[in-house]
């Protein structure tokens, strides 16, 4: 275990496609035992990237890890294949809702334990169904034809029947209603006050992810921008005009252009 | 009426080994995109192994046990040798492995067991046929038929009940999900392999039971391709109902085409029988290009 207390470590990492596009550059961040730490930024910014490094499915897009390190409880992992690393407790729910779809709600959550066994298969569907009720709802119901959000709901059930000891998000809220949206951040929030589950939260919906995590960090083109407690951020004047500029407006506005940002030091240079 | 009724349920007796052929090409297709092209090959392997466990001395059921091993150990051998190493290559690469397979297989197996017709000596079944109404079934069917339902039951009971199926049928469905809950593709394509090969090698053994043993088994399993695509390439029921299709138009081809006499004077050169199944197939290819059951993506309404 990390001595800071840090169950998750990225130290300056730097990811490639297919050897040549450099995607990542110099991006560290760490997630605390116990917590929710946003990573924010806007299309295109590294945000997924940086979670399938983590989680190793990069290596299955052509993707590597080519500098710096990723450690996860005081072990180096980013050599690591995906296989490994979900073996070892780090689960990316993959963005865009990705059910399997000709299975039912049932077997979709019951695939996510195939490496339980029958008593603890049984308490885990439990556990799954306590946390989104909605799901023991439409157990039998082929997963394709569910709604958006029940579909997002799904999604996380399966990747908490891995017993996972950190948990990725990937955009959970995308494309969904006001009312989803708020159910299924504080379904996020009770995971992780009830379980202990840290959680790595990618989110576009800024105002939201600074509400739940206690620390975020800011993406853009594969650099971490700024960092800081989720109530720092939250009042930080250029957090505000950016995220005003991404809602309000519609435009997307590029961090480095709002006046107010001071340039920050590039860290380890 | 009767003849007719007699094609319908040997064609329906034959096509169930079929249907469990085609169940084995399905997995393989359906978790790993793999177009395989050695099925006919791997189904008389299968015949030969059998044979040769029955020459052995070994009673039929347990002959058919080790075939299903050897099978299961020949599938994970060659998933593991010629095809893990192919991930990622194009399509027509990994085809022209399996059609690379199937000709290594079929040089082994002559140069092993020769050219010559086998047979299953004392045969494994009583050759008096049985009366059912006005019908007459050689036993060969009857025991062959509840062979492969019997198997067909067991690999979709696998299939749709266990952690194993069930991580196979979500690799089929969307392999960057599955492995993003930490299902291995490596595993799945090890097992998609090892049942196709089970399957092949307990449907050439009742199919040697039935034919006899030499090249010709390896044409019936090759019978397997229009089967699956008339069921629409990955589908299981579909492979099934493929089976049973093909088992049908064999028969009947084989009782009216080749039959056929205008004036005394057959119409029709032999061989209808092999030929039909795949005429049949290109002409559905026709009005449903997806099969009767292939996937579409699931489109919400
Ligand atoms: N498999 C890939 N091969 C090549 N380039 C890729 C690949 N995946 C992503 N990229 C590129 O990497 C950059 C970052 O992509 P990434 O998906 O990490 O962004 P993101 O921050 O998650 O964006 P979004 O909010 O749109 O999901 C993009 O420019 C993208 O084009
Ligand atoms: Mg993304």
């Amino acid at each position: 275990m990390d001595t800071n207390g840090n169950i998750l470590q990225l130290n300056n990492i730097e990811v490639m496609y297919h050897e040549v596009i450099l995607v990542l550059k110099g991006v560290s961040l760490q997630v605390p035992r116990a917590g929710i730490v946003a990573l924010l930024g806007a299309n295109g910014a590294g945000k997924s990237t940086t979670l399938k490094a983590i989680s190793g499915l990069l290596k299955h897009e052509n993707g590597r890890v080519t500098d710096g390190s990723i450690e996860f409880m005081g072990e180096r992992i980013d050599r690591r294949s995906a296989e490994e690393i979900s073996r070892q407790g780090i689960i990316q729910v993959i963005e865009g809702r990705r059910v399997f779809e000709h299975l039912t709600v049932e077997e979709n959550i019951k695939v996510g334990a195939h490496l339980n066994t029958g008593a603890k298969m049984r308490s885990g569907v439990d556990k799954v169904y306590a946390y989104f009720p909605r799901l023991k709802q439409i157990r039998e119901r082929t997963a394709g034809f569910c709604s958006g959000g029940e579909q997002q709901m799904l999604v996380m059930g399966r990747a908490l029947m891995t017993n996972p000891k950190l948990m990725l998000l990937d955009e959970p809220s995308m494309g969904l209603a006001p009312l989803l949206i708020k159910e299924i951040f504080e379904i996020i929030t009770r995971l992780n006050r009830e379980e202990q589950l840290p959680i790595l939260l990618v989110e576009q919906n800024v105002k939201l992810a600074l509400a739940v995590a206690g620390y975020g960090y800011v993406l853009e083109s594969g650099r971490v921008v700024m960092d800081g407690t989720a109530d720092s951020l939250r009042d930080n004047p250029d957090i505000k005009e950016f995220y005003l500029g991404l809602t309000d407006l519609g435009t997307r506005k590029s961090f480095r252009e709002v006046k107010h940002y001071k340039r920050r030091k590039r860290w380890l240079t | 009426m009767e003849f007719f009724l007699q094609l319908v349920i040997t064609g329906i007796m034959v096509g169930s080994i079929y249907a469990l052929v085609a169940l084995g090409w399905t997995l393989i297709y359906k978790s790993s995109g793999v177009l395989n092209l050695s099925m006919g090959e791997l189904t008389l392997t299968g015949a030969y192994v059998s044979l040769t466990f029955y020459q052995w001395g070994l009673p039929f059921p347990i002959a058919l046990l080790f075939t299903l091993i050897v099978g299961l150990v020949l599938g994970l051998v060659v998933e593991r040798v010629f095809l893990r190493p192919l991930i990622g290559e194009s399509v027509l690469t990994v085809i022209m492995v399996t059609v690379g397979i199937s000709f290594f297989l079929r040089g082994a197996l002559g140069f092993i067991w020769g050219t010559d017709t086998l047979v299953f000596t004392p045969p494994v079944f009583p050759s008096q046929p049985v009366q059912i109404g006005p019908i007459v079934i050689g036993q060969v069917y009857i025991w062959s038929f509840i062979a492969a339902i019997v198997l067909l039951l067991i690999f979709v009971g696998f299939f749709k009940y266990t952690r194993w199926g069930l991580a196979m049928q979500a690799t089929a469905d969307d392999e960057m999900a599955a492995l993003s809950i930490g299902i291995s593709a490596k595993f799945v394509y090890a097992m998609a392999w090892a049942i196709a090969f089970m399957a092949a090698g307990v449907g050439g053994a009742l199919l040697g039971n039935i034919n006899g043993v030499n090249v010709s088994v390896g044409h019936l399993g090759l019978l397997v391709l229009p089967a699956v695509v008339m069921g629409g390439l990955n589908s299981v029921p579909g492979a099934i109902v493929g089976g049973l299709i093909v088992g049908l138009l064999q028969n009947f081809a084989g009782g009216y085409l080749d039959n056929l006499t205008i004036a005394g004077i057959s119409i029709i050169p032999g061989g209808a029988k092999e030929m039909f199944p795949f005429f049949a197939m290109t002409i559905a290819l026709l009005f449903k290009p997806y099969g009767l059951f292939g996937w579409q993506r699931i489109e919400r309404v």
